[in-house]
């Protein structure tokens, strides 16, 4: 089983890039749970349909300790297993301690056990690591593998860099690894080219450049994902070659951050095409 | 009546000795830590007190004396008072171990007085309660005490996690004071342990609160003697304030509030009626007399009630306030009845004591008022210093201008008082004041500590465990007075060890017959033969010793 921990800046794509990515897994006939770790809950609509089950956190509340696997993980496309950590509402609680309650429950009610037979893990990670819960799925030997989604903006790749740093930090003392950068087009200047130094900066890859299309979008209001949605669409195709590559991929190491100067001069290299 | 007495001179040889203590103490630190210790390890010189390091944190692995802010606010400054209702709110640790272990006592007037302080109230917050806000929690727990005792008052205290998830204690309390009504005062205090340096921050945000919450809400005036005082400071420990309340009445002086030892709401809320304020712990509540006297225009004095003669200089400085014949001679056959009685007592243990060493580390103002007690008894105090103290309270309140306000300093709310235009009332014309300040009243000031002690002898503040042992070792006092932390790793050593937070299960301590029961406990203490028979197995039996060869 290999658990992996999407991470990026807020906005950025990481629930439906991952929902798809999962889709295209679960296509290719593999055993694929995720776990929604945002307060939000909407890390799992696309391949549910719909919100539609109650959030970890929030039936631990409801029902004390008497809590049931099937009580908080729905069946979502094609047997994929979907669970949401649920938080606090906004400005209330801490949504971080939410996420190490949430995940050490999960593993408590064995959702992680052999005769589940899971192929693949995903954590769906709110944000930024703000904060020791929001580093939760990379620590203690949870998530070893992580991907970050991000653009060509300044403040997405920064956003990368201090999930790296992060990264560096656990890789050195843990197991976790980072498998690559993920490229959410946005479509700035020479986009995939910068995306893909970053990449290279940072002792890693560019493992997909997924380019920006509105079918995604019509996906998303049918609630669906786009290989669900329009499975012959070129879009979908995109989504089922990012899941083959990181079912493909060997390429985990332990990132070098860059600093803020390596940052800027990348940008003004690479981000503005003459 | 002689007012001061000759103090017991240590010797020249062991005063030269403590010259080097600091030395050699540091040496065993790494250089950094060393360095930032040997300012707080100071060689005192009454005449000029030198500059100490106080109220800096702790260095991370020490094994510091030191509390935390909630410890201050909520189990010294708002503990002792009887009918509020103290709720802790986090999880439950907190609120159990802050539970009637400081031995505070109260004397409820009769059976329809209330006292909650036998009770341990907590919202006892979960992980749930962590994640998703415990205000929920907080309102359900006010919700019940206020079914269950119908309490005046609810106040709400702050522990380190309800900090980190921000959970907002005094919209909680706004909100539950409109809910419940009926005239109930709810008000809640941000004093998360982390907030300061010890528990020192504790006791400032503590007079923040009485001050804003309390002081100054009923104007009625109660009681038919004339001279009227507040006594702050005082937490009845041990019965401490019964002593000192029972030399009061016997004055013919009516105490309208003691801060906060036996107190009630009702005697804060009273507190401005009184015509002056004697502060004894000045380190915990010298903001609540200051604050006092610019909204009020009360003035405050440094009292230290702790020894017979003490006591006694306390009450002719009262006499001295009042300018009152009938009240100077009341207080005057007081002082003489008391004092033939303390002085018999006092003779009696000094056969034993005179001439034996003490040491005290303890608090932000025993260390100082104990040495007192220890020259009423011939002894000399060679080392001593506060936990939580500030430079002000070692050198005098003179430093205060140059003392650095730092970040730590300033994440502790400063509230801004004005005169109270409509109770705002001048107890003496600034003349007045001025001849009575001139005349020794020493109005609004502390000397601090270092004034009292020797030359040579040792201050230093937030002694360490290695401090402590060095000490311990090289200079065997006789007697080694800090709390229920140190007390056992000192007798330990061979050393007695008097707690001076709890009294152990002794006192009062305060005033004539506190002194005198002081006497005999040190009496027996230092007269005690058993700790020259404490031997650890190994210090009679042959060991090998031996050593890393890297």
């Amino acid at each position: 089983m290999r658990k992996i921990a999407i991470y990026g800046k807020g906005g950025i794509g990481k629930s439906t890039t991952t929902q798809n990515t999962v889709a295209g897994l679960a296509e290719m006939g593999k055993n694929v749970m995720v776990v929604g770790c945002d307060p939000k809950a909407d890390s799992t609509r696309l391949l549910l349909h719909g919100l539609a089950q109650k959030t970890v956190l929030d039936t631990l509340r409801d029902e004390g300790e008497d809590v049931e696997l099937d009580d908080v993980m729905k069946k979502g496309f094609k047997n994929t297993s979907c669970v949401e950590s649920g938080g606090p509402e906004p400005g209330v609680g801490c949504a971080g301690r939410g996420i190490i309650t949430s995940i050490n429950l999960l593993e408590q009610l064995g959702a992680y056990d052999d005769d589940k037979q899971l192929d693949y893990v995903f954590y769906d990670v709110l944000g930024d690591v703000v904060c020791g819960g929001f580093a939760m799925p990379i620590r203690d030997g949870k998530a070893q593998e992580v991907y970050i989604v991000c653009s060509g903006e300044m403040m997405a790749m920064y956003a990368a860099n201090n999930i790296c740093k992060s990264i560096s930090k656990f890789g050195k003392v843990g197991a976790v690894r980072l498998g690559g950068l993920i490229c959410n087009s946005r479509k700035v200047d020479n986009e995939a080219n910068m995306i893909a130094e970053f990449a290279k900066r940072l002792g890693t890859q560019m493992i997909h450049f997924v380019p920006r299309d509105n079918m995604v979008q019509h996906a998303e209001i049918n609630r669906k994902t786009v290989i669900d949605h329009a499975p012959e669409h070129i879009q979908a195709d995109e989504y089922r070659q990012l899941a083959k590559k990181i079912d493909q991929n060997s390429m985990h190491v332990i990132p070098t951050p860059l600093t803020m100067q390596e940052l800027e001069d990348l940008l003004v290299g690479f981000g503005i095409l003459n | 009546m002689i007012d001061t007495i000759d103090k017991t001179k240590a010797n020249d040889a062991l005063i030269a000795d403590l010259k080097d203590f600091r030395e050699e103490v540091v040496r065993k630190y790494p250089s950094k830590v060393g360095k930032k210790r040997a300012k707080s390890i100071i060689v005192n010189n009454p005449e000029e007190p030198p500059v100490i390091q106080a109220n800096v944190r702790t260095i991370p692995g020490i094994i510091t004396q030191r509390g935390c802010t909630y410890a201050g606010c909520k189990g010294v400054v708002l503990g002792p008072t009887r009918d509020i209702v103290n709720i802790t709110h986090g999880p439950i640790g907190c609120g159990f171990y802050s539970w009637l272990t400081r031995r505070n006592q109260t004397k409820p007037v009769d059976d329809n007085d209330s006292n909650f302080i036998t009770y341990c109230f907590s919202t006892d917050i979960q992980d749930a309660n962590i994640v998703f806000g415990g205000e929920e929690k907080l309102k359900q727990a006010i919700r019940e005490a206020y079914e269950l005792f119908h309490p005046k008052a609810i106040a709400i205290f702050s522990t380190c996690p309800v900090g980190l998830i921000g959970d907002d204690v005094h919209r909680v309390a706004r909100q539950m004071m409109e809910e419940i009504g009926n005239g109930i005062n709810i008000f809640g205090f941000s004093c998360e342990g982390y907030r300061g340096v010890s528990q020192s921050a504790g006791h400032h945000i503590a007079n923040n609160g009485l001050f804003k919450h309390l002081i100054g809400r009923d104007d009625e005036k109660r009681g038919s003697m004339k001279y009227r005082l507040n006594l702050l400071g005082e937490y009845n420990i041990g019965g401490d304030a019964f002593e000192l309340e029972r030399i009061f009445e016997k004055c013919g002086i009516h105490l309208v509030s003691t801060f906060s030892g036996n107190s009630t709401i009702q005697k804060f809320e009273n507190a401005h009626t009184a015509d002056l304020n004697m502060v004894m712990c000045h380190r915990s509540i010298n903001y609540v007399a200051e604050m006092m006297e610019t909204a009020f225009g009360i003035p405050w004095i440094k009292v230290q009630p702790i020894g017979a003669r003490s006591t006694a200089k306390m009450l002719r400085k009262i006499a001295q306030y009042f300018d009152d014949k009938e009240l100077t001679d009341k207080i005057e056959e007081v002082i003489a009845e008391e004092m033939l009685v303390a002085e018999v007592a006092r003779e009696r243990a000094r056969k034993t004591t005179c001439g034996k060493l003490a040491m005290l580390f303890v608090g932000g103002s025993r260390a100082h008022h104990y040495q007192d007690l220890f020259e009423e008894l011939g002894m000399t105090t060679i080392a001593a210093g506060y936990e939580f103290g500030h430079r002000d309270d070692y050198e005098g309140r003179r430093v205060i201008p140059t003392i650095q306000i730092d970040a730590d300093s300033r994440n502790i709310e400063e509230i801004t008082v004005t005169k109270d235009e409509k109770r705002y009332n001048p107890r003496k014309t600034e003349a007045e004041l001025k001849a009575l300040d001139e005349a020794g009243m020493d109005f609004n000031d502390y000397e601090g500590l270092m004034k009292q002690m020797e030359r040579g002898t040792l201050v230093i503040d937030d002694l360490s465990h290695h401090e402590m042992e060095q000490l311990i070792e090289r200079y065997h006092p006789d007697v080694f007075c800090a709390g229920i932390k140190e007390k056992y790793c000192v007798q330990k050593m061979g050393i007695p060890l008097k707690q001076l937070h709890n009294y152990d299960s002794g006192g009062p301590y305060a005033g004539f017959r506190g002194a005198m029961n002081f006497y005999r406990d040190i009496e027996m203490i230092v007269g005690c033969s058993i700790w020259k028979e404490l031997k650890a197995p190994w210090e009679s039996e042959d060991y090998i010793e031996a050593h890393y060869a890297y």
